[in-house]
């Protein structure tokens, strides 16, 4: 059976490959296939943090009690997030490689390191005091990121 | 639930900072020890100059900087709760600092008060990090390889230092106890139990999130570290005083696991999906051929006996092991952790709408390119020494270089911090706590 947070795991690594497309594009200086593939990649991403911060960051702070606690960071961290995507796509609207690459490789990390929180640390969190109530969430949860990301 | 879970509990940058800092001092010290004593260093594994030159790399350069990245790894990233971050970084920095130059300075003059001071230092400070990243790492909700990888560490970590003080004390007085073996059995709960496990718990977390490649696969992860600390538990049979024949492939067993990490790491980074290169990466493959190649001189020694019992045989797997493996990768990891906290923290300073200069304005790529060429260089000229021990005094200036030139990269990036920290303040009188 898939997991509560599976598609969120999974959606992930799509977003991944699509900020990998946009970077390589950039360097290769294709700078309409690189906005391109950018402006595909952000709205993912925030299909992504909307589904998290509208579906499972309430459902997981009701059930928990924690309002205040990881699910708190993890908005605080989309926000930063939200900044850098605007950074990198005007630097890939200037055709700047210089301010694209550096933001984009700050974007990158805080991504990742991000994304390992939820994995390893939010997720299974919200696994646990979902549990009981789990099975009518993955249906929304699913079918906004399918919508989002067909496979 | 898990009222504890820190989370986001970045320590003040000021706590990783210092040791990643003072790491390079270190490596610059060895480089010029190597400088002044010439092939003297390179003769033989059991010279004071040797083990002097050894430890300023063990204890001296990696265990500061492996201390600071955990430091900030373990709350960032394995949702582990440090006690007083602030507190314990103020007594250990400087404990390993000083433990590590008087027992320097002990292999040196061979004396005996040194010897002892070092010892109660290191074990009284290591003793102290172990308890106090050891209860974080107990304590955190969080699951998985790299968790498991990092207990065990911290384990050999302690192992290494009671192993360490253990020998000194042995050095100092007159106690019969089977030096070579404890010597052996220290080296290997160092290399393997602590260098070689952190090293593997961190890059089954930092190898994929950096360069986008596939997760390491499940079987490695999962059992990497349990088959490496049983391969130390059977190393450390000999401490009996007596070295029964099987050890001779224990150790090759040991070096086999290292390699298989390398090899599937190397693997993992050529089917990145990200195909940009950069200097950490480099770094990670350099380290990764260094291990393997340790492999490799173990096959060979067991091929060609001549080159086992050849005296600078122990200089030539140091070389590749210290240097060649774990200088490598910190040096690389370091040139994406200082970019990335002067980043978060400089944000957070700022607030959400604002955003401070990007990653590659903190450490210009071009200095650490230039940087990672000076220190390949090192290794290789360091390796040459083998063969041509003449060349050792060339080799260990070439290091010294590089380990300034990384310290002056770090320097930058830490006065970068600074000075846009003061700046924001100047603008906002009231930031953001």
């Amino acid at each position: 059976m898939t997991s509560l947070t599976q598609p969120l795991h999974d959606h992930h690594k799509h977003c991944d490959n699509l900020f990998a497309e946009a970077e390589e594009a950039a360097h290769k200086k294709r700078w309409p296939q690189c906005l391109e593939s950018f402006r595909r990649f952000r709205g993912e991403l925030e299909a992504h943090f909307s589904t998290e911060e509208q579906v499972l960051f309430p459902a997981f702070e009701t059930a928990s009690g924690m309002v205040a606690g990881p699910s708190q960071v993890m908005r605080f961290e989309h926000a930063q997030m939200r900044d850098l995507l605007g950074q990198i796509e005007q630097a890939a609207t200037q055709q700047n490689l210089d301010q694209f690459s550096g933001s984009a490789e700050t974007l990158l990390v805080l991504m990742q390191q991000h994304n390992m929180k939820e994995e390893n640390i939010l997720y299974p969190m919200c696994e646990q005091s979902l549990s009981g109530q789990g099975l009518s969430l993955v249906e929304p949860l699913k079918a906004r990121v399918e919508a989002a990301c067909p496979a | 639930m898990h009222p504890n879970l820190s989370f986001e509990q970045a320590p003040p940058v000021s706590v990783p900072y210092r040791f990643f800092l003072t790491a390079p001092l270190f490596g610059v010290a060895a480089g010029l020890l190597l400088v002044w004593l010439g092939e003297s260093a390179v003769a033989s594994r059991w010279s004071g100059g040797a083990l002097a030159l050894t430890h300023l790399l063990a204890v001296g350069f990696m265990l500061q900087a492996m201390t600071g990245a955990v430091m900030q790894f373990v709350p960032v990233a394995a949702g582990g709760n440090v006690w007083r971050p602030g507190l314990v970084a103020n007594l250990i920095h400087p404990a390993l600092a000083i433990g590590a130059g008087m027992l320097v300075a002990a292999f040196l003059v061979h004396e005996s008060v040194l010897f002892r001071l070092a010892g109660a230092i290191l074990l009284t400070t290591v003793g102290f990090l172990v308890v106090v990243v050891g209860a974080a790492l107990l304590r955190t909700p969080a699951r998985g390889a790299t968790i498991l990888s990092m207990r065990i560490a911290v384990f050999g970590l302690a192992v290494t230092a009671l192993l360490g003080a253990t020998l000194a004390e042995g050095l100092a007085g007159d106690a019969s106890w089977p030096l070579v073996e404890l010597a052996n059995v220290h080296a290997g709960w160092g290399l393997g139990g602590w260098a070689l496990m952190l090293l593997a718990g961190v890059s089954y977390y930092v190898v994929p999130m950096f360069q986008l490649t596939p997760a390491y696969p499940a079987v490695l992860s999962r059992w990497l570290a349990p088959i490496l600390l049983v391969t130390l538990l059977l190393w450390s049979v000999q401490l009996g005083g007596q070295s029964p024949a099987w050890q001779q492939w224990v150790w090759r067993a040991g070096l086999a696991v290292g390699a298989g990490f390398a090899g599937v790491t190397l693997w993992l980074q050529q089917r990145r999906r990200r195909r940009v290169s950069d200097p950490t990466l480099l770094f990670f493959r350099g380290a990764m051929v260094c291990m393997i190649g340790l492999l490799l001189s173990a096959v060979v020694m067991t091929l060609v006996p001549s080159v086992a019992e050849h005296p600078r045989l122990p200089y030539w797997l140091g070389v590749l092991a210290l240097p060649g493996v774990f200088v490598s990768a910190i040096n690389g990891m370091l040139y994406k952790i200082v970019p990335f906290l002067n980043w978060l923290h400089l944000q957070r300073l700022m607030g959400i709408g604002m955003l401070p200069p990007n990653m590659k304005e903190m450490i210009a790529e071009r200095a650490m390119v230039a940087q990672m060429r000076v220190h390949f260089a090192a290794v290789i000229f360091l390796l040459a020494g083998a063969i041509m021990p003449e060349i050792a005094r060339v080799a260990g200036l070439v290091f010294a270089i590089s380990c300034a030139m990384l310290g002056r990269n770090l320097i930058q990036a830490a006065r970068f911090f600074r000075n846009f920290r003061d700046r924001i303040r100047a603008a906002a009188p009231n930031p953001a706590p």
